[in-house]
């Protein structure tokens, strides 16, 4: 693997950039591996990357079955913060957190994370006290999230209509300042990227579609659309897809897929410096490095693998948008599109080991798994590598859904991302 | 949107006037001898189809009633409505 450096900018620069290498290996699938990863997106292609580097776990394939990144990663508005309401949940995020302020240069590939501020906006008495409960939380946790008074928010994002004469006038908002956005792209290609020159297999257009198993019960292989594929351990890291692949084994999960959607504006001039979020009025936005108007709605009312969410979502999003930064109202959107988000009944993810030997799953991300995705798959090898789970994804396992100890983010914040 | 036929008010109106209550055919197991696998499996797990998809919907902009319909969860094209307390219809797999 050539590794990025100045000079080799440079270098590539004079010779017009015509000269760049592949970034990882394109492999065809061979007959056996220790490890197979069931799904080519962040999470996945992370977890690979830590099987290799950390555990020493190198004959590993993640199977895609489109392109890698072409699920949730490449398809979210990037928004990254730690800043979650239950100690479980706050170590989970935290701990990626930590891995995202060194990514870059660990995988010697910009990720381009960059801690420029996330607002949460409170609209109402409740939004404050729940805001407010938050910040003293995540301080208590060593996590940084501060309260900010309307004349503060309005100077930290100009750009926003500060007036009380509005339907949802802004009360405050707590602000996380190390949280941010990265380029999603360049995570899911960071990763491949370094899995790739660690040994590991990068497989797209390969669809798993059964799980073998032996006469003990325990996994033994995957059938895929490219022939089928020994291994003793799989992990699954499907997302929207996860019920799916799982009930291929006989397990079924706590998920229901939902369509979620996104939409940028035309490009404009550096206007927004942070990220703003509104769980009341459900709207957030960011601005991207090429000056699109970055923006999230909701999620659809129904379960479905459609892919696209429906216009009567976005406009309701829009409508807040607009009156939250009337400066957008004049903008055309370039492209809208949707992804299909594993929801959990806690909003919590599952990561962890099941009921079937071999097997494990990273699911249930739903609206706001692309914050975790450093975390996320450093804990998630750890636990396929050893057969027990790191002490910061040990609460969230498939099994409290039958014990009952749920982590309760969902009343902690009706969306989050 | 989809455009949803109510069982009850016997017209098709806009999902705006429903509210979805996931799936259908959930059945309450007894409380006298369920086990906590049983009450989570109740409560939580859920079938999360992928192709033809029985669930609950309310038209709480009209009549006020729940019905389930059977849909296909990647075209969204809703097959049938019809009554709590009747039969699945046949929609295929
Ligand atoms: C519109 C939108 C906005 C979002 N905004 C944010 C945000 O601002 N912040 C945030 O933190 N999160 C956000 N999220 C959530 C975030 O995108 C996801 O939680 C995260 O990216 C999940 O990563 P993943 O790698 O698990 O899933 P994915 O990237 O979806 O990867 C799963 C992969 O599995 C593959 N697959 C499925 N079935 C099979 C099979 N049978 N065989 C082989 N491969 C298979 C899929 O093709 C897919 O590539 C958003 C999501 C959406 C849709």
């Amino acid at each position: 693997m050539a590794r990025f450096s100045f000079a080799s900018l440079i270098g590539h620069a004079l010779a017009g950039n015509r000269r760049w290498p592949a970034q990882w290996r394109e492999a065809a699938p061979q007959a056996e591996y220790d490890v197979v990863i069931v799904g080519g997106g962040g999470h996945g292609l992370a977890t690979a990357y830590y099987l290799a580097r950390e555990h020493g776990v190198r004959r590993v394939a993640v199977l895609e079955k489109g392109w890698i990144g072409g699920g949730n990663t490449g398809r979210n508005t990037t928004i990254i913060r730690s800043n979650y309401l239950w100690p479980e949940s706050a170590a989970l995020y935290e701990h990626a957190m930590q891995l995202w302020q060194g990514l870059s240069r660990a995988l010697n590939y910009n990720v381009m994370y960059s801690p420029r501020g996330v607002m949460v906006l409170a609209h109402n008495h409740h939004d404050v006290l729940v805001g407010q409960r938050h910040v003293h939380a995540n301080r208590l946790a060593g996590i940084d999230n501060e309260w900010l008074t309307p004349g503060q928010v309005g100077d930290f994002c100009p750009i926003l209509n500060v007036s009380r004469d509005i339907r949802y006038p802004i009360l405050g908002a707590a602000l996380q300042r190390r949280g941010g956005t990265a380029r999603h792209d360049a995570v899911a290609w960071g990763f491949a990227r370094g899995a790739s020159a660690l040994g590991v297999d990068i497989v797209e257009n390969c669809e798993v579609v059964g799980i073998d198993r032996d006469a003990t019960g325990a996994v033994c292989g995957v059938q895929t659309t490219r022939g089928p594929i020994r291994a003793p351990r799989i992990g699954v890291v499907a997302a929207g897809h996860t019920s799916v692949v799982m009930a291929m084994a006989g397990v079924r999960m706590p998920l229901e897929s939902y369509p979620l959607q996104a939409l940028v504006s035309e490009p404009v001039k550096p206007a927004m410096p942070c990220v703003v979020m509104s769980n009341t009025i459900h709207a957030y936005m960011s601005q991207s490095d090429k000056g699109e108007m970055v923006i999230g709605a909701g999620t659809d009312a129904y379960n479905s693998y459609s892919q696209t969410g429906a216009l009567h979502i976005s406009s309701h999003t829009l409508e807040a948008i607009c009156e939250l930064f009337p400066v957008v109202r004049r903008l055309r959107m370039l492209r809208n599109w949707g992804g299909i988000v594993d929801v959990t009944p806690d909003r919590s993810p599952v990561v962890g080991l099941t009921p079937v030997a071999g097997l494990f799953v990273n699911c249930g991300w739903g609206t706001g798994g692309f914050k975790a995705t450093p975390g996320s798959g450093h804990v998630f090898a750890h636990t396929i590598a050893t057969g027990r789970p790191h002490p910061v994804n040990a609460p969230f396992t498939l099994d409290r859904f039958r014990t009952g100890n749920l982590i309760d983010e969902a009343a902690a914040a009706a969306v989050a991302h | 949107m989809l455009l949803i036929h109510c069982p009850f008010c016997d017209m098709d109106r806009p999902e705006i006037e429903f509210r979805h209550a996931g799936e259908a055919h959930v059945a309450r197991p007894d409380p006298a001898t369920a086990d906590d696998a049983a009450w989570g499996a109740y409560l939580y797990l859920r079938e999360n189809r992928r192709g033809v998809f029985a669930e609950r919907w309310r038209h709480v902009h009209g009549c006020g009633r729940f019905f389930n319909a059977l849909r296909h969860t990647v075209s969204d094209r809703l097959i049938a409505t019809y009554r709590p307390g009747a039969p699945r219809p046949d929609g295929g797999a």
